[in-house]
């Protein structure tokens, strides 16, 4: 059982930090799966939303900074708290960059949207709900303090790389084939190197969490360890 | 000995930077004072360090009550080790075993044994008297004595018969400068000392017990009564005494230990439950009942 701070209204604020968290997490979530709806669905009007709701990510990232720094000021956290704290304070850059790449996905979507359509899209649906998984698992694992969870995250990222990889070949393949679908062709490209830049995020999220719990770094490791 | 994480994969943590290091043309030996990534101390960095005290399996009772329970820690010389946990938790007894404050408390016992530079200071033949020259003593609440200023700091040097005015007056400087006190009385050494503030007061005695040229010096909650800025001019004075001498601070504040000592020992209900390196110690402690402590938990 988790002891509980003396000081109350510090455990209430550390709980309202972990809410936060996980809340800002939830809407990133939503706004990839949604950002990649756009761009299959051919929605432009969805398009335009998922943008405009990106001030809501980067609203939340300000507010979590000011709570952490708040926090580090007036209480002075040491321990556990103190990597829970400076792991909020980078989990959160790391989110509101994944909110910037669903808009960006958007803004391909867009343009994408204006001509026909190249191919049917497979491999970057399946690409988006890894991504998608792996912030959810990073998230999860922040929460549980699950560390297990988190190492998994970690090894999922290969599995979105190898699909980047297929799909710039494809692409390439596209342009090599016929001029014409150049534009188009770089913009799906585009779409898959910044699904592959969210799982690198969710990445360095479950990296944070090890750390968090452990108190020990995994990061720029050449190998990842087999537990921890 | 060189502290090895308990996985096997956390212990080089610089594997995929070594590469790296020679690509960048970086001497390979790194500098005796880094520290790694998990932040334990480095082999060459262990190696420098020489304990001055060593205590060795110590039981200390008031009467029936059992204060302190199989206590085994070194203290490293020139550097400042702090001692913390909650009241009753033994460690202002053991900073008084150190130069056998605790003698002159009646109904006491101890077992085990406290080496001071090699030699059980509970040794029969030892001399008391020169046993707290060298192992000096600042209290919680500044006690000079109803002297002048100068009075003060050479007042260890007169009980032993020296009255050279040229001798006396040069370590009256000389510790005064020491204690960061000389710029602020130099102009008034005949003025009594209980004139001063609070802050400068404890910063007299302190100059008084460096005086006497100790090798140690044991401080038990010098700032629990002053302000800030005394507060923070005391702890300046610490980073700047681990030069030349050993600091046993006892604290109950937590930052403090965490902005002065180099290592920190936690002790709680009589047992030492972890010491380290004071960044690991409040970053990542080992033990959960310190991880308890020092973020503000109990249970």
């Amino acid at each position: 059982m988790e002891s509980q701070h003396t000081d109350k209204r510090y455990e209430e604020q550390l709980k309202k930090l972990r809410e936060e968290i996980l809340y800002m997490g939830g809407l990133v979530e939503d706004q990839i799966q949604k950002a990649v709806k756009t761009l299959v669905d051919r929605d432009s009007e969805l398009a335009q939303i998922i943008i405009e709701r990106d001030h809501e990510v980067n609203r939340l990232d300000v507010e979590i900074d000011d709570l952490c720094i708040k926090l580090l000021a007036l209480h002075q956290p040491a321990g556990r708290d103190l990597r829970f704290i400076t792991t909020g304070l980078k989990i959160t850059t790391d989110l509101e960059r994944i909110g910037d790449m669903a808009v960006n996905i958007c803004e391909r979507a867009l343009e994408l949207n204006q001509e026909p359509q190249l191919k049917p899209y497979i491999d970057i649906p399946r690409m988006a709900r890894i991504s998608q998984r792996m912030i959810r698992e990073s998230l999860d694992a922040f929460v549980r303090e699950d560390t297990e969870l988190a190492l998994k995250v970690c090894k999922d990222d290969d599995e979105v790389d190898q699909l980047n990889a297929q799909i710039f070949r494809e692409t390439l393949t596209f342009m090599l084939e016929n001029t014409q679908t150049i534009s188009r062709a770089t913009k799906i490209a585009s779409v898959s190197k910044y699904l592959e830049r969210i799982a690198d995020h969710a990445t360095n999220i479950a990296e944070m969490v090890i750390f968090m719990v452990k108190g020990k770094s995994i990061r720029h490791m050449k190998d990842l360890p087999p537990s921890v | 000995m060189v502290a090895l994480g308990t996985n096997g994969w956390n212990t080089e943590p610089l594997g995929g930077m070594m590469d790296l290091q020679h690509k960048i043309d970086v001497p390979e030996t790194s500098s005796p004072l880094s520290v790694n990534p998990s932040g334990q101390a480095t082999a060459a960095q262990l190696q420098e360090e020489r304990s001055i005290i060593e205590v060795e399996n110590v039981d200390f009772y008031y009467g029936s009550n059992h204060a302190l329970k199989s206590i085994n820690v070194e203290i490293p010389e020139k550097k400042a080790t702090a001692f913390i946990g909650p009241s009753g938790c033994g460690k202002t007894t053991l900073l008084r075993c150190l130069n056998r404050m605790n003698d002159l408390v009646l109904n006491t016992r101890l077992t085990g044994s406290i080496k001071l530079d090699s030699k059980d200071i509970y040794d029969p033949s030892t001399d008391v008297i020169n046993l707290r020259r060298r192992v000096g003593m600042i209290f919680q609440k500044w006690n000079p004595f109803p002297k002048s200023i100068y009075e003060n700091v050479v007042y260890g040097l007169r009980i032993v018969g020296i009255n050279n005015r040229n001798l006396l007056d040069e370590v009256a400087e000389k510790s005064l400068r020491r204690a960061a006190l000389w710029d602020e009385v130099k102009d008034n050494l005949d003025k009594s000392a209980t004139d001063l503030s609070g802050g400068q007061q404890q910063r007299l005695c302190i100059a008084r017990a460096l005086a006497v040229e100790p090798e140690v010096l044991l401080m038990d909650e010098p700032c629990s009564a002053l302000d800030p800025i005394s507060t923070a001019k005391i702890e300046e004075l610490i980073h700047e005494l681990k030069d030349t001498f050993t600091i046993v601070i006892v604290t109950h504040n937590m930052q403090q230990a965490a902005r002065c000592a180099d290592r920190t020992a936690f002790f709680y209900l009589g047992e030492l439950i972890e010491v380290g390196e004071t960044g690991k110690l409040f970053t990542a402690p080992e033990k959960r009942q310190t991880e308890d402590y020092i973020t503000g938990r109990f249970g």
